[in-house]
């Protein structure tokens, strides 16, 4: 049966064809070849009209990026796309970045519609799985090799982990002075169920030199610019972080295909450190002689004072290191911040705690703005490098407002602050307890 | 006055012709205006060579009247989420080209923390000059989007108050 165009929104039309929604939308027809640009203007005009502006660069608009004031859906749209619940929090649009309330990371293994997004560039369309390939390259590896979708998943073996992929700016909203970029509160995190290859069988196909340093991945995002030859992301680990067990090329999330705005078809995940080490829509990876220095690799991404500093100070880039492992941390998934008790009302509390590359060893919660600290129970990760659950029984003693706060210790004896920790000018690394407010009537 | 009262009718004549001529003229500059834009139309090549690449003006005459009914409510334009105030649509037209509005507007940072940010999008993301625009833009930020104080650890806000279940 033939689909009835007129009830199509402009975003589904964009989303089931960007080029012939831009056709259809504003009369556009791009450069077949180059897919850029307007032919013979046509398109332009209306484009400019509806926009209440000219579009600067016309030239080299990609066909079908849908202008971004013209997600007039608004949020709710926008989630409904994506599979997203509608109770996520969009915090830009283009690109997607997307945050999960704490109270709808309950699960165990956080499913698509409850996963935080973020992403630097345009998502990849009319990707072909069937042709799709990983090649592993550069100047440490013995021969470069290039594997299919259909080789990694039949001559390699699999496995499946949960891993934590916290994204690095996580948090960034609470820093003073402001940190720039996208104002994360708490969701940028999630846990789900990778499976794939080990990143290390694949390199032993390559065969790597005693001098590699570092690899670094590659991606088919589409630079914010419309610039087909600019990488949008292109990050890394050091060899002793690739080449461990659970560092996988993903093709499936929690049993099914990567999504889309996840990095379908292949994806390189990496558990413990900033989310943007896990590329996605992953095409090639490099093995490096050096620290690999891609794009957002260099200059002051994802890298904080190697001495602390006070608020506000400007750094050099001499003096910032990289992050690796990101620091002990944890979230009160229930109950949802607000809750109203009756007097003498038990108050089940749960969440979730994690620790980068280590463990998670204790965990406590305080309901007197931490003058008192209770143990909570705390299970063991499903595998290294997934996050904990934990649990506790609280009673509020007598009417009033309380705020619960949880605090993780990793193995190594190190708690979460109750304060912003180190000031950095990228807001990087907040780790602060998480706190509810709670009330007894 | 009697003598420019014989002369009137003549003098009128002659002003009639004046007028006559230059609305020939106007209605010619109009018709090669129109003719020029046509052109432009045709050969977008010509326009970008000249207008985008030869320098940042581009921005400030491109700045149209909203052509689409787009509501304010309580200053703040709807659709981008844009606080309106002087040079809201020139910091619009400019940032939204590549981005999202809302990554400007859950930004605050001094004129010297938004100067940084310019600096670093054009540096990395290639945004270009934005020539004598670049001033009203972060007059508009800087007023509108300052930083604001959150101290080591802000209060818990906006709790939505729900009775919990036993």
């Amino acid at each position: 049966m033939k689909k009835k165009e007129p009830t199509l929104s402009l975003l589904e039309r964009y989303a089931i064809d960007p080029i012939e929604a831009d056709r259809l939308v504003f009369g556009r027809e791009s450069d077949p070849v180059t897919r850029r640009g307007f032919l013979r203007n046509a398109g332009l005009s209306a484009m400019a009209v509806v926009l209440g502006g000219s579009v600067v660069f016309a030239k080299e608009m990609p066909a079908g990026l849908l202008p971004a004031l013209l997600l007039d859906g608004g949020d709710e749209d926008l989630l409904a796309k994506l599979g997203k619940d509608k109770g996520l929090i969009v915090l830009n649009d283009k690109p997607f970045n997307i945050e999960t309330p704490a109270h709808l990371l309950d699960d165990e293994v956080t499913p698509v519609s409850r996963m935080f997004v973020r992403n630097n560039g345009l998502i990849p369309t009319g990707v072909d799985a069937s042709k799709w390939t990983l090649t592993i390259d550069g100047e440490s590896v013995e021969r470069k090799v290039s594997f299919s979708l259909n080789d990694l998943k039949t001559k390699f073996q699999h496995h499946t982990y949960r891993l934590v992929l916290e994204c690095g700016g996580n948090g960034r909203a609470e820093f003073d002075p402001p940190a720039e970029g996208n104002q994360w509160n708490v969701g940028a995190v999630q846990c789900a169920e990778w499976t794939g290859v080990r990143l290390r069988d694949l390199l032993e196909k390559a065969g790597v030199k005693k001098n590699a340093i570092y690899i670094g991945y590659y991606g088919t995002d589409t630079h914010l610019s419309g610039d087909p030859d600019k990488v949008v992301i292109s990050r890394g680990v050091p060899m002793r972080k690739a080449v461990e067990d659970e560092t996988l090329i993903a093709f499936a999330m929690n049993g099914k295909d990567i999504p889309e705005a996840h990095g379908y078809p292949l994806r390189l995940v990496i558990g413990g450190w900033p989310a943007s080490v896990s590329g996605k829509w992953l095409k090639r990876i490099a093995v490096r002689d050096k620290v690999h220095d891609g794009p957002k690799m260099t200059g002051d991404s994802y890298k904080v004072p190697i001495e602390s500093v006070e608020p506000g100070t400007v750094v050099p880039e001499e003096k910032l290191r990289i992050i690796e492992s990101m620091p002990v941390k944890s979230l009160i998934t229930y109950p949802k911040s607000g809750a109203s008790l009756l007097p003498g009302q038990k108050l089940s509390v749960r969440g979730h705690a994690w620790a980068g590359d280590l463990a998670v060893k204790e965990m406590h919660v305080s309901i007197d703005f931490g003058t008192t600290w209770m143990k909570a129970s705390l299970l063991p990760p499903q595998n290294r490098l997934a996050w904990q659950r934990w649990s506790a029984e609280l009673t509020l003693p007598k009417k009033g407002y309380y705020e619960v706060w949880a605090r993780a210790t990793d193995s190594e004896g190190r708690s979460q602050p109750m304060v912003v920790p180190g000031w950095n000018a990228k807001g990087y690394l907040n780790n602060a307890t998480h706190r509810i407010a709670v009330r007894v009537k | 006055m009697v003598e420019r009262d014989e002369q009137a009718p003549d003098h009128l004549r002659k002003l009639a012709e004046r007028i006559a001529r230059n609305v020939n003229l106007l209605a010619t500059i109009t018709l090669l205006l129109g003719v020029f834009f046509i052109f432009l139309t045709v050969f977008p090549e010509v326009y970008q060579r000249a207008f985008v690449i030869s320098g940042p003006e581009v921005v400030v005459t491109d700045v149209a009247p909203i052509a689409v009914d787009e509501g304010i409510v309580n200053g703040i334009h709807v659709e981008t989420g844009f606080i309106v105030d002087e040079n809201w649509e020139i910091v619009r037209a400019t940032c939204t080209a590549c981005h999202s509005a809302k990554l400007v507007t859950q930004n605050h940072a001094d004129r010297e923390g938004w100067t940084k940010m310019i600096r670093w999008m054009q540096k990395t993301q290639e945004l270009w000059d934005l020539g004598d625009n670049e001033p009203l833009i972060l007059d508009y930020l800087a007023k509108n989007y300052a930083p604001q104080k959150k101290g080591r650890r802000a209060r818990l806000t906006n709790i939505e108050w729900y009775d919990l279940k036993p």
